[in-house]
Protein backbone atom coordinates (compact mmCIF):
# COMPACT_ATOMS: atom_id res chain seq x y z
CA UNK A 1 0.00 0.00 0.00
CA UNK A 2 1.45 3.36 -1.08
CA UNK A 3 1.93 6.00 1.25
CA UNK A 4 0.01 8.41 -0.36
CA UNK A 5 -2.92 6.21 -0.24
CA UNK A 6 -2.70 5.85 3.21
CA UNK A 7 -2.73 9.40 3.51
CA UNK A 8 -5.59 9.79 1.04
CA UNK A 9 -7.72 7.27 3.28
CA UNK A 10 -6.81 9.06 6.75
CA UNK A 11 -7.81 12.25 5.58
CA UNK A 12 -11.61 10.64 4.07
CA UNK A 13 -12.10 9.34 7.03
CA UNK A 14 -10.98 12.11 9.41
CA UNK A 15 -11.89 15.05 8.07
CA UNK A 16 -15.81 15.13 7.64
CA UNK A 17 -16.77 14.59 11.09
CA UNK A 18 -14.16 17.18 11.70
CA UNK A 19 -15.43 19.45 9.74
CA UNK A 20 -18.79 19.24 10.30
CA UNK A 21 -18.21 19.26 14.59
CA UNK A 22 -15.59 22.37 13.99
CA UNK A 23 -18.79 24.15 12.08
CA UNK A 24 -21.35 22.97 13.85
CA UNK A 25 -20.08 22.97 17.43
CA UNK A 26 -17.34 24.50 17.98
CA UNK A 27 -17.71 27.55 15.57
CA UNK A 28 -21.13 28.24 17.35
CA UNK A 29 -19.57 28.00 21.10
CA UNK A 30 -17.17 31.09 20.22
CA UNK A 31 -19.66 32.68 18.96
CA UNK A 32 -21.21 32.75 21.67
CA UNK A 33 -18.17 33.52 23.70
CA UNK A 34 -18.07 36.67 21.13
CA UNK A 35 -21.76 37.75 21.49
CA UNK A 36 -21.10 37.69 25.58
CA UNK A 37 -18.74 40.98 24.45
CA UNK A 38 -21.29 42.41 22.07
CA UNK A 39 -24.16 44.80 23.08
CA UNK A 40 -27.90 43.66 22.30
CA UNK A 41 -29.66 44.39 18.63
CA UNK A 42 -31.94 47.03 18.82
CA UNK A 43 -34.86 44.27 17.42
CA UNK A 44 -32.99 41.53 19.28
CA UNK A 45 -30.39 39.47 18.46
CA UNK A 46 -26.49 41.25 18.31
CA UNK A 47 -25.86 44.65 18.11
CA UNK A 48 -22.99 44.75 14.90
CA UNK A 49 -19.30 44.90 15.16
CA UNK A 50 -18.43 47.68 12.94
CA UNK A 51 -19.35 51.08 13.91
CA UNK A 52 -22.70 51.43 11.76
CA UNK A 53 -22.12 55.27 11.56
CA UNK A 54 -25.84 56.12 13.40
CA UNK A 55 -24.18 56.21 16.79
CA UNK A 56 -25.88 53.23 17.74
CA UNK A 57 -24.03 50.83 20.62
CA UNK A 58 -21.78 48.58 18.62
CA UNK A 59 -18.21 46.92 19.21
CA UNK A 60 -17.32 44.89 22.53
CA UNK A 61 -18.04 45.51 25.84
CA UNK A 62 -17.56 44.27 29.35
CA UNK A 63 -21.23 45.74 30.09
CA UNK A 64 -22.79 41.98 29.87
CA UNK A 65 -20.13 40.84 32.78
CA UNK A 66 -20.48 44.15 35.03
CA UNK A 67 -24.60 43.37 35.13
CA UNK A 68 -24.28 39.99 35.84
CA UNK A 69 -21.92 40.96 39.19
CA UNK A 70 -24.36 43.85 39.63
CA UNK A 71 -27.21 42.07 41.04
CA UNK A 72 -26.56 39.27 43.63
CA UNK A 73 -29.94 37.70 42.09
CA UNK A 74 -27.93 36.13 38.97
CA UNK A 75 -25.42 34.69 41.52
CA UNK A 76 -28.59 33.46 43.74
CA UNK A 77 -30.36 31.71 40.84
CA UNK A 78 -26.68 30.26 40.03
CA UNK A 79 -26.06 28.68 43.69
CA UNK A 80 -30.15 27.70 43.85
CA UNK A 81 -29.12 25.52 40.51
CA UNK A 82 -25.86 24.04 42.45
CA UNK A 83 -27.79 23.39 45.59
CA UNK A 84 -30.76 21.12 43.15
CA UNK A 85 -28.10 19.76 41.47
CA UNK A 86 -26.56 18.66 44.49
CA UNK A 87 -29.17 17.58 46.26
CA UNK A 88 -30.43 15.75 42.57
CA UNK A 89 -27.28 13.80 42.27
CA UNK A 90 -27.15 12.93 46.32
CA UNK A 91 -30.55 11.45 45.64
CA UNK A 92 -29.31 9.55 42.86
CA UNK A 93 -26.80 8.01 44.71
CA UNK A 94 -28.97 6.89 47.65
CA UNK A 95 -31.53 5.61 45.16
CA UNK A 96 -29.03 4.08 42.80
CA UNK A 97 -26.48 2.23 44.99
CA UNK A 98 -28.86 -0.89 45.91
CA UNK A 99 -30.36 -1.39 42.53
CA UNK A 100 -26.77 -1.40 41.08
CA UNK A 101 -25.58 -3.52 43.63
CA UNK A 102 -28.68 -5.94 43.14
CA UNK A 103 -27.73 -6.00 39.71
CA UNK A 104 -23.81 -6.65 39.87
CA UNK A 105 -24.66 -9.29 42.62
CA UNK A 106 -27.44 -11.18 40.20
CA UNK A 107 -26.97 -14.51 38.22
CA UNK A 108 -24.84 -13.26 34.98
CA UNK A 109 -28.16 -14.51 33.02
CA UNK A 110 -30.23 -12.12 35.05
CA UNK A 111 -27.76 -9.14 34.66
CA UNK A 112 -28.74 -7.68 31.07
CA UNK A 113 -32.66 -8.04 31.62
CA UNK A 114 -31.83 -5.91 34.83
CA UNK A 115 -29.97 -3.66 32.89
CA UNK A 116 -32.28 -3.32 30.11
CA UNK A 117 -35.23 -2.73 32.81
CA UNK A 118 -33.31 0.57 33.60
CA UNK A 119 -32.75 1.82 30.43
CA UNK A 120 -36.31 1.52 29.11
CA UNK A 121 -38.16 3.89 30.89
CA UNK A 122 -35.50 6.28 30.06
CA UNK A 123 -35.81 5.63 26.75
CA UNK A 124 -39.21 7.06 26.42
CA UNK A 125 -39.38 10.40 26.19
CA UNK A 126 -38.24 12.80 28.25
CA UNK A 127 -41.25 15.45 28.42
CA UNK A 128 -43.77 12.59 29.41
CA UNK A 129 -41.47 11.17 32.16
CA UNK A 130 -41.61 14.95 33.75
CA UNK A 131 -45.43 15.17 32.62
CA UNK A 132 -46.15 11.65 34.62
CA UNK A 133 -45.52 13.62 37.44
CA UNK A 134 -47.64 16.11 36.76
CA UNK A 135 -50.92 13.95 36.69
CA UNK A 136 -49.40 12.00 40.03
CA UNK A 137 -48.51 15.35 42.05
CA UNK A 138 -51.26 17.06 40.42
CA UNK A 139 -53.96 18.73 43.34
CA UNK A 140 -56.55 16.30 41.94
CA UNK A 141 -54.53 13.09 42.47
CA UNK A 142 -55.06 10.79 45.33
CA UNK A 143 -51.44 11.62 46.71
CA UNK A 144 -52.28 15.39 47.36
CA UNK A 145 -55.39 14.69 48.34
CA UNK A 146 -54.00 12.24 51.06
CA UNK A 147 -50.90 14.40 52.17
CA UNK A 148 -53.26 17.08 52.42
CA UNK A 149 -55.89 15.41 54.07
CA UNK A 150 -53.25 14.62 57.06
CA UNK A 151 -52.41 17.87 57.22
CA UNK A 152 -55.81 19.17 57.67
CA UNK A 153 -56.13 16.35 60.66
CA UNK A 154 -53.07 18.23 62.46
CA UNK A 155 -54.89 21.84 61.92
CA UNK A 156 -52.28 22.49 59.01
CA UNK A 157 -52.86 24.51 55.64
CA UNK A 158 -52.89 22.19 52.46
CA UNK A 159 -49.96 22.22 50.25
CA UNK A 160 -49.61 22.23 46.76
CA UNK A 161 -47.32 19.37 46.09
CA UNK A 162 -46.94 20.12 41.77
CA UNK A 163 -45.00 23.89 40.73
CA UNK A 164 -43.04 23.99 44.08
CA UNK A 165 -39.66 23.12 44.91
CA UNK A 166 -40.21 19.03 45.80
CA UNK A 167 -41.55 18.85 42.45
CA UNK A 168 -38.66 19.84 40.61
CA UNK A 169 -36.57 17.87 42.52
CA UNK A 170 -38.87 14.80 42.32
CA UNK A 171 -38.42 15.39 38.50
CA UNK A 172 -34.69 15.44 38.09
CA UNK A 173 -34.57 12.40 40.14
CA UNK A 174 -36.65 10.64 38.07
CA UNK A 175 -35.32 11.54 35.06
CA UNK A 176 -31.27 11.28 36.02
CA UNK A 177 -31.60 8.12 38.40
CA UNK A 178 -30.27 5.84 34.95
CA UNK A 179 -27.39 7.66 34.68
CA UNK A 180 -26.44 6.69 37.99
CA UNK A 181 -27.47 3.25 38.09
CA UNK A 182 -25.30 2.34 34.86
CA UNK A 183 -21.93 3.92 35.77
CA UNK A 184 -22.05 2.20 39.50
CA UNK A 185 -23.34 -1.64 37.89
CA UNK A 186 -20.55 -1.16 35.63
CA UNK A 187 -17.87 -0.35 38.74
CA UNK A 188 -19.65 -3.43 41.05
CA UNK A 189 -19.68 -5.58 38.71
CA UNK A 190 -16.18 -5.59 38.65
CA UNK A 191 -15.22 -6.28 42.16
CA UNK A 192 -13.79 -9.43 42.94
CA UNK A 193 -16.56 -11.17 45.67
CA UNK A 194 -13.37 -12.90 47.60
CA UNK A 195 -12.71 -9.46 48.88
CA UNK A 196 -15.36 -9.45 50.96
CA UNK A 197 -14.93 -13.19 51.98
CA UNK A 198 -11.70 -12.10 53.11
CA UNK A 199 -12.62 -8.89 55.05
CA UNK A 200 -15.29 -11.27 56.59
CA UNK A 201 -12.82 -13.96 57.59
CA UNK A 202 -10.92 -11.21 59.20
CA UNK A 203 -13.62 -10.38 61.32
CA UNK A 204 -14.97 -7.33 59.32
CA UNK A 205 -19.04 -6.63 60.03
CA UNK A 206 -21.54 -5.82 56.53
CA UNK A 207 -20.87 -2.22 57.62
CA UNK A 208 -17.28 -2.47 57.60
CA UNK A 209 -17.28 -4.62 54.48
CA UNK A 210 -19.42 -2.15 53.07
CA UNK A 211 -17.31 1.05 54.09
CA UNK A 212 -14.20 -0.18 53.98
CA UNK A 213 -14.47 -2.28 51.05
CA UNK A 214 -17.42 -1.75 48.83
CA UNK A 215 -17.34 1.77 49.08
CA UNK A 216 -13.98 2.63 48.25
CA UNK A 217 -13.41 0.21 45.56
CA UNK A 218 -16.94 1.93 43.86
CA UNK A 219 -15.91 5.62 44.10
CA UNK A 220 -14.64 5.85 40.45
CA UNK A 221 -18.11 4.60 39.14
CA UNK A 222 -19.75 6.79 42.14
CA UNK A 223 -17.64 10.12 40.38
CA UNK A 224 -18.62 9.39 36.58
CA UNK A 225 -22.60 9.10 37.72
CA UNK A 226 -22.26 12.05 39.89
CA UNK A 227 -20.94 13.83 37.02
CA UNK A 228 -23.69 12.26 34.75
CA UNK A 229 -26.39 13.66 36.73
CA UNK A 230 -25.20 16.72 38.24
CA UNK A 231 -23.64 18.30 35.10
CA UNK A 232 -27.31 17.86 33.30
CA UNK A 233 -29.55 18.71 36.62
CA UNK A 234 -27.48 22.24 36.62
CA UNK A 235 -28.27 23.21 33.28
CA UNK A 236 -32.02 21.92 33.13
CA UNK A 237 -34.82 24.30 32.48
CA UNK A 238 -37.76 22.11 31.34
CA UNK A 239 -38.14 20.65 34.66
CA UNK A 240 -38.56 23.49 36.60
CA UNK A 241 -40.33 24.68 33.84
CA UNK A 242 -43.12 22.28 33.91
CA UNK A 243 -43.27 21.37 37.65
CA UNK A 244 -41.91 24.04 39.45
CA UNK A 245 -43.56 27.39 40.76
CA UNK A 246 -42.31 31.18 39.31
CA UNK A 247 -39.41 31.22 42.73
CA UNK A 248 -37.71 27.68 41.34
CA UNK A 249 -35.83 29.20 38.45
CA UNK A 250 -32.57 27.89 37.71
CA UNK A 251 -29.86 28.97 35.93
CA UNK A 252 -31.12 27.24 32.68
CA UNK A 253 -34.39 29.26 33.19
CA UNK A 254 -32.73 32.01 33.03
CA UNK A 255 -30.75 31.52 30.07
CA UNK A 256 -34.12 30.59 27.99
CA UNK A 257 -35.44 33.62 29.00
CA UNK A 258 -32.87 35.83 27.70
CA UNK A 259 -32.86 34.19 24.05
CA UNK A 260 -36.65 33.55 23.50
CA UNK A 261 -38.51 36.10 26.27
CA UNK A 262 -36.82 39.46 27.04
CA UNK A 263 -34.88 38.95 23.74
CA UNK A 264 -31.13 40.29 25.49
CA UNK A 265 -29.04 37.75 23.55
CA UNK A 266 -25.65 39.35 25.05
CA UNK A 267 -26.57 38.93 28.52
CA UNK A 268 -28.24 35.20 27.54
CA UNK A 269 -24.44 34.51 25.85
CA UNK A 270 -22.99 35.94 29.24
CA UNK A 271 -25.00 33.62 31.43
CA UNK A 272 -24.20 30.68 29.09
CA UNK A 273 -20.73 31.03 29.23
CA UNK A 274 -20.79 31.81 32.89
CA UNK A 275 -23.04 28.04 32.88
CA UNK A 276 -19.90 26.38 30.64
CA UNK A 277 -17.38 27.59 33.17
CA UNK A 278 -18.94 25.82 35.98
CA UNK A 279 -19.48 22.99 33.91
CA UNK A 280 -15.71 22.40 33.05
CA UNK A 281 -14.61 23.26 36.53
CA UNK A 282 -16.85 20.41 38.11
CA UNK A 283 -15.89 18.01 34.75
CA UNK A 284 -12.22 18.71 35.83
CA UNK A 285 -12.97 18.18 39.48
CA UNK A 286 -14.31 14.86 38.51
CA UNK A 287 -11.26 13.81 36.69
CA UNK A 288 -9.35 14.62 39.18
CA UNK A 289 -11.58 12.84 41.67
CA UNK A 290 -11.42 10.08 39.64
CA UNK A 291 -8.48 9.67 39.16
CA UNK A 292 -7.54 9.83 43.18
CA UNK A 293 -10.60 7.48 43.55
CA UNK A 294 -8.33 4.62 41.31
CA UNK A 295 -5.41 5.07 42.93
CA UNK A 296 -6.45 5.50 46.38
CA UNK B 1 -27.58 -13.56 45.76
CA UNK B 2 -27.90 -15.38 48.96
CA UNK B 3 -25.64 -12.73 50.88
CA UNK B 4 -27.72 -9.91 49.47
CA UNK B 5 -29.77 -8.80 53.16
CA UNK B 6 -33.84 -8.36 52.29
CA UNK B 7 -33.67 -5.05 53.24
CA UNK B 8 -31.23 -4.35 49.91
CA UNK B 9 -33.76 -5.83 47.50
CA UNK B 10 -36.84 -3.80 49.20
CA UNK B 11 -35.13 -0.54 48.74
CA UNK B 12 -34.15 -1.84 44.86
CA UNK B 13 -37.32 -3.17 44.03
CA UNK B 14 -39.38 -0.07 45.91
CA UNK B 15 -36.37 2.01 43.13
CA UNK B 16 -37.82 0.00 40.18
CA UNK B 17 -41.50 0.91 41.02
CA UNK B 18 -40.07 4.50 41.22
CA UNK B 19 -39.12 4.11 37.59
CA UNK B 20 -42.37 2.20 36.18
CA UNK B 21 -44.68 3.34 37.97
CA UNK B 22 -45.36 7.14 36.71
CA UNK B 23 -45.33 5.44 33.36
CA UNK B 24 -48.13 3.20 33.57
CA UNK B 25 -50.14 6.07 35.20
CA UNK B 26 -49.69 7.80 31.99
CA UNK B 27 -50.65 4.64 29.64
CA UNK B 28 -53.72 3.76 31.65
CA UNK B 29 -54.69 7.24 31.91
CA UNK B 30 -54.73 7.13 27.76
CA UNK B 31 -57.41 4.80 28.04
CA UNK B 32 -59.57 6.47 31.02
CA UNK B 33 -63.09 8.11 30.42
CA UNK B 34 -62.65 11.10 31.62
CA UNK B 35 -61.07 14.41 30.97
CA UNK B 36 -59.39 14.45 34.11
CA UNK B 37 -55.98 12.74 34.99
CA UNK B 38 -57.84 12.19 38.42
CA UNK B 39 -59.39 8.87 38.61
CA UNK B 40 -59.94 5.97 37.09
CA UNK B 41 -64.12 6.42 35.30
CA UNK B 42 -63.86 3.74 32.84
CA UNK B 43 -62.58 2.12 29.82
CA UNK B 44 -62.21 4.23 26.62
CA UNK B 45 -60.50 4.46 23.32
CA UNK B 46 -61.69 8.23 22.33
CA UNK B 47 -58.38 9.94 23.55
CA UNK B 48 -56.82 8.15 20.31
CA UNK B 49 -59.48 8.92 18.35
CA UNK B 50 -59.16 12.56 19.01
CA UNK B 51 -55.71 12.44 18.61
CA UNK B 52 -55.34 10.56 14.89
CA UNK B 53 -58.01 13.68 14.20
CA UNK B 54 -55.62 16.13 15.24
CA UNK B 55 -54.05 17.85 12.35
CA UNK B 56 -51.14 19.70 14.29
CA UNK B 57 -50.41 16.62 15.90
CA UNK B 58 -49.88 14.43 12.49
CA UNK B 59 -47.89 17.34 11.27
CA UNK B 60 -45.72 17.65 13.77
CA UNK B 61 -45.07 13.43 13.97
CA UNK B 62 -44.76 13.65 10.32
CA UNK B 63 -41.82 16.39 10.85
CA UNK B 64 -40.72 14.41 13.60
CA UNK B 65 -40.05 11.27 11.33
CA UNK B 66 -38.45 13.06 8.73
CA UNK B 67 -36.38 15.13 11.00
CA UNK B 68 -35.11 11.37 12.77
CA UNK B 69 -34.44 10.12 9.20
CA UNK B 70 -32.59 12.50 7.74
CA UNK B 71 -30.46 13.50 10.90
CA UNK B 72 -29.89 9.76 11.91
CA UNK B 73 -28.87 8.55 8.48
CA UNK B 74 -25.93 11.76 8.03
CA UNK B 75 -25.12 11.02 11.92
CA UNK B 76 -24.56 7.83 11.06
CA UNK B 77 -22.18 8.42 8.42
CA UNK B 78 -20.04 10.99 10.24
CA UNK B 79 -20.31 8.79 13.13
CA UNK B 80 -19.01 5.89 11.83
CA UNK B 81 -16.06 8.08 10.38
CA UNK B 82 -15.86 9.71 13.79
CA UNK B 83 -15.53 6.33 15.30
CA UNK B 84 -13.22 4.57 12.50
CA UNK B 85 -10.79 7.81 12.69
CA UNK B 86 -10.55 7.84 16.49
CA UNK B 87 -9.64 3.68 17.20
CA UNK B 88 -7.28 3.48 13.70
CA UNK B 89 -5.16 7.22 13.65
CA UNK B 90 -6.37 8.96 16.70
CA UNK B 91 -6.30 12.68 16.18
CA UNK B 92 -6.57 14.23 19.21
CA UNK B 93 -8.60 16.72 19.02
CA UNK B 94 -11.41 14.29 17.52
CA UNK B 95 -12.19 12.92 21.12
CA UNK B 96 -12.84 16.13 22.40
CA UNK B 97 -15.35 17.34 19.26
CA UNK B 98 -16.95 14.26 19.22
CA UNK B 99 -17.96 13.96 23.13
CA UNK B 100 -18.32 17.68 23.98
CA UNK B 101 -21.20 18.25 22.71
CA UNK B 102 -22.68 15.08 24.24
CA UNK B 103 -21.23 15.87 27.44
CA UNK B 104 -22.69 19.53 27.75
CA UNK B 105 -26.00 20.32 29.54
CA UNK B 106 -28.11 20.60 26.40
CA UNK B 107 -29.28 24.24 26.85
CA UNK B 108 -26.07 25.58 26.10
CA UNK B 109 -25.60 23.21 22.55
CA UNK B 110 -28.96 24.90 21.64
CA UNK B 111 -28.82 28.43 22.47
CA UNK B 112 -25.14 28.36 20.69
CA UNK B 113 -26.85 27.21 17.68
CA UNK B 114 -29.93 29.27 17.68
CA UNK B 115 -27.30 32.31 17.64
CA UNK B 116 -24.95 30.57 14.98
CA UNK B 117 -27.76 29.64 12.29
CA UNK B 118 -29.47 33.64 13.03
CA UNK B 119 -26.38 35.72 13.56
CA UNK B 120 -23.83 34.29 11.64
CA UNK B 121 -26.06 31.56 8.83
CA UNK B 122 -28.53 33.88 8.40
CA UNK B 123 -31.06 31.03 8.19
CA UNK B 124 -34.91 31.03 8.64
CA UNK B 125 -35.20 28.32 11.53
CA UNK B 126 -37.09 25.52 10.53
CA UNK B 127 -36.33 21.63 9.47
CA UNK B 128 -33.02 22.20 7.95
CA UNK B 129 -31.60 24.29 11.08
CA UNK B 130 -33.48 21.11 13.30
CA UNK B 131 -31.89 18.58 11.24
CA UNK B 132 -28.43 20.30 11.34
CA UNK B 133 -28.97 20.62 15.32
CA UNK B 134 -29.61 17.31 15.74
CA UNK B 135 -26.94 15.56 13.59
CA UNK B 136 -24.53 17.47 15.63
CA UNK B 137 -25.33 15.92 18.94
CA UNK B 138 -26.17 12.38 17.70
CA UNK B 139 -22.35 11.93 15.91
CA UNK B 140 -20.93 11.06 19.06
CA UNK B 141 -23.50 8.44 20.25
CA UNK B 142 -23.06 6.78 16.68
CA UNK B 143 -18.98 7.34 16.64
CA UNK B 144 -19.00 6.18 20.95
CA UNK B 145 -20.59 2.81 19.33
CA UNK B 146 -18.76 2.10 16.76
CA UNK B 147 -15.41 2.60 18.43
CA UNK B 148 -16.32 0.51 21.40
CA UNK B 149 -17.11 -2.46 18.56
CA UNK B 150 -13.85 -1.72 16.94
CA UNK B 151 -12.11 -1.93 20.13
CA UNK B 152 -12.66 -5.40 20.27
CA UNK B 153 -11.81 -6.82 17.63
CA UNK B 154 -8.90 -8.85 16.70
CA UNK B 155 -6.42 -5.99 14.67
CA UNK B 156 -4.59 -8.59 12.63
CA UNK B 157 -7.76 -9.36 10.31
CA UNK B 158 -7.09 -6.02 8.99
CA UNK B 159 -3.70 -6.73 8.32
CA UNK B 160 -4.42 -10.00 6.80
CA UNK B 161 -6.56 -8.25 4.21
CA UNK B 162 -3.54 -5.72 3.64
CA UNK B 163 -1.10 -8.83 3.01
CA UNK B 164 -3.25 -10.01 0.82
CA UNK B 165 -3.51 -7.05 -1.26
CA UNK B 166 -6.53 -5.34 -0.42
CA UNK B 167 -6.53 -1.42 -0.84
CA UNK B 168 -7.75 0.73 2.28
CA UNK B 169 -11.04 1.22 0.54
CA UNK B 170 -11.59 -2.94 0.32
CA UNK B 171 -10.31 -3.26 3.44
CA UNK B 172 -12.79 -1.29 4.68
CA UNK B 173 -16.07 -2.20 2.34
CA UNK B 174 -14.76 -6.18 2.56
CA UNK B 175 -13.69 -6.88 5.96
CA UNK B 176 -14.38 -3.39 8.70
CA UNK B 177 -17.70 -2.29 7.68
CA UNK B 178 -19.43 -5.67 7.60
CA UNK B 179 -17.76 -6.65 10.92
CA UNK B 180 -18.78 -3.03 12.50
CA UNK B 181 -22.43 -3.50 10.37
CA UNK B 182 -24.01 -4.37 13.57
CA UNK B 183 -22.85 -1.41 15.64
CA UNK B 184 -23.30 1.03 12.77
CA UNK B 185 -27.15 -0.54 12.62
CA UNK B 186 -27.30 0.04 16.52
CA UNK B 187 -25.98 3.50 16.39
CA UNK B 188 -28.45 4.70 13.50
CA UNK B 189 -31.11 3.00 16.08
CA UNK B 190 -29.81 5.09 18.70
CA UNK B 191 -29.42 8.56 16.77
CA UNK B 192 -33.04 8.30 15.43
CA UNK B 193 -34.41 7.40 19.11
CA UNK B 194 -32.71 10.62 20.30
CA UNK B 195 -33.94 12.72 17.44
CA UNK B 196 -37.39 12.02 17.60
CA UNK B 197 -37.21 12.27 21.47
CA UNK B 198 -35.26 15.39 21.60
CA UNK B 199 -36.70 18.44 23.13
CA UNK B 200 -34.48 20.83 24.21
CA UNK B 201 -32.27 21.31 21.39
CA UNK B 202 -35.02 21.75 18.52
CA UNK B 203 -36.98 23.72 21.26
CA UNK B 204 -34.02 26.39 20.58
CA UNK B 205 -33.41 25.42 16.95
CA UNK B 206 -36.94 25.14 15.53
CA UNK B 207 -38.03 28.53 15.34
CA UNK B 208 -42.18 29.08 14.50
CA UNK B 209 -42.45 27.61 11.74
CA UNK B 210 -41.67 23.92 12.79
CA UNK B 211 -43.13 21.73 15.06
CA UNK B 212 -42.50 18.35 16.39
CA UNK B 213 -43.96 15.69 18.36
CA UNK B 214 -42.15 16.62 21.98
CA UNK B 215 -42.84 20.39 20.61
CA UNK B 216 -46.19 19.60 20.60
CA UNK B 217 -46.73 17.31 23.68
CA UNK B 218 -44.55 20.44 25.29
CA UNK B 219 -47.35 23.32 24.70
CA UNK B 220 -50.14 20.67 25.24
CA UNK B 221 -48.46 20.17 29.00
CA UNK B 222 -48.08 24.03 29.46
CA UNK B 223 -51.47 25.43 27.97
CA UNK B 224 -54.05 23.14 28.47
CA UNK B 225 -53.59 19.66 29.70
CA UNK B 226 -55.84 16.46 28.27
CA UNK B 227 -55.55 12.57 27.82
CA UNK B 228 -54.47 13.29 24.58
CA UNK B 229 -51.15 13.69 26.12
CA UNK B 230 -51.53 10.64 27.40
CA UNK B 231 -52.73 8.67 24.06
CA UNK B 232 -49.52 10.47 21.94
CA UNK B 233 -47.22 9.50 24.91
CA UNK B 234 -48.29 6.23 24.66
CA UNK B 235 -47.83 5.79 21.54
CA UNK B 236 -44.60 7.55 21.57
CA UNK B 237 -43.45 5.34 24.46
CA UNK B 238 -44.01 2.17 22.39
CA UNK B 239 -42.39 3.76 19.77
CA UNK B 240 -38.95 3.78 21.14
CA UNK B 241 -39.48 0.89 22.88
CA UNK B 242 -39.26 -1.05 19.81
CA UNK B 243 -36.18 1.47 18.80
CA UNK B 244 -34.51 0.22 21.59
CA UNK B 245 -34.86 -3.14 21.92
CA UNK B 246 -33.77 -3.83 18.46
CA UNK B 247 -30.51 -1.39 19.18
CA UNK B 248 -29.75 -3.37 22.20
CA UNK B 249 -30.10 -6.51 19.82
CA UNK B 250 -27.76 -4.91 17.37
CA UNK B 251 -25.39 -4.68 19.60
CA UNK B 252 -24.41 -5.12 23.30
CA UNK B 253 -22.10 -2.13 23.25
CA UNK B 254 -24.99 0.18 22.76
CA UNK B 255 -25.93 -0.18 26.12
CA UNK B 256 -22.83 1.20 27.37
CA UNK B 257 -23.15 4.15 24.70
CA UNK B 258 -26.68 4.78 25.98
CA UNK B 259 -25.05 5.53 29.49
Amino acid sequence: MSRTEDRLSRWAVTAPPTLFLLAFFLVPALIVVLASFQYPGEFGGLAPLADPGDGSEHGLTLENYRFYFSDFLFTEILLRSFLVAAASTLICLVLAYPVAWLIARSPKQHRDLLVLLVILPFASNFLIRVYAWMIILGPQAGLAQAVNGLLGAFGLAPVSLLFSPFAVLVGMVYVHLPFMILPLYTNLEKHDPVLLDAAQDLGANAWQRFWRVTWPLSLPGVFSGSALVFIPVLGMFAIPDILGGTRDMLIGNLIKDQFLGVRDWPFGATLSIVLTLCVLGLAGLAAWAGKGGRHG
Amino acid sequence: MARLPIWLRLAAGATFAFLYVPLAVVVAYSFNDSRLNAEWVGFTLDWYRVLFADQEMLLAARNSLFIALVSSLAATGLGTLAGLAMHRYRPPWLPLLVITPVAMPEILLGVSLLVFFIQVLHLTLGLLSVVLAHITFSIGFVAIIVRARLAGMDESIFEAARDLGANPWQTFRLVTFPLILPAVVAGFLMAFTLSIDDFVITFFTAGVGVSTLPLQIYSMIKIAVTPEVNAVSTLLMLLTLVLVAAASRMDRSFMKGGA
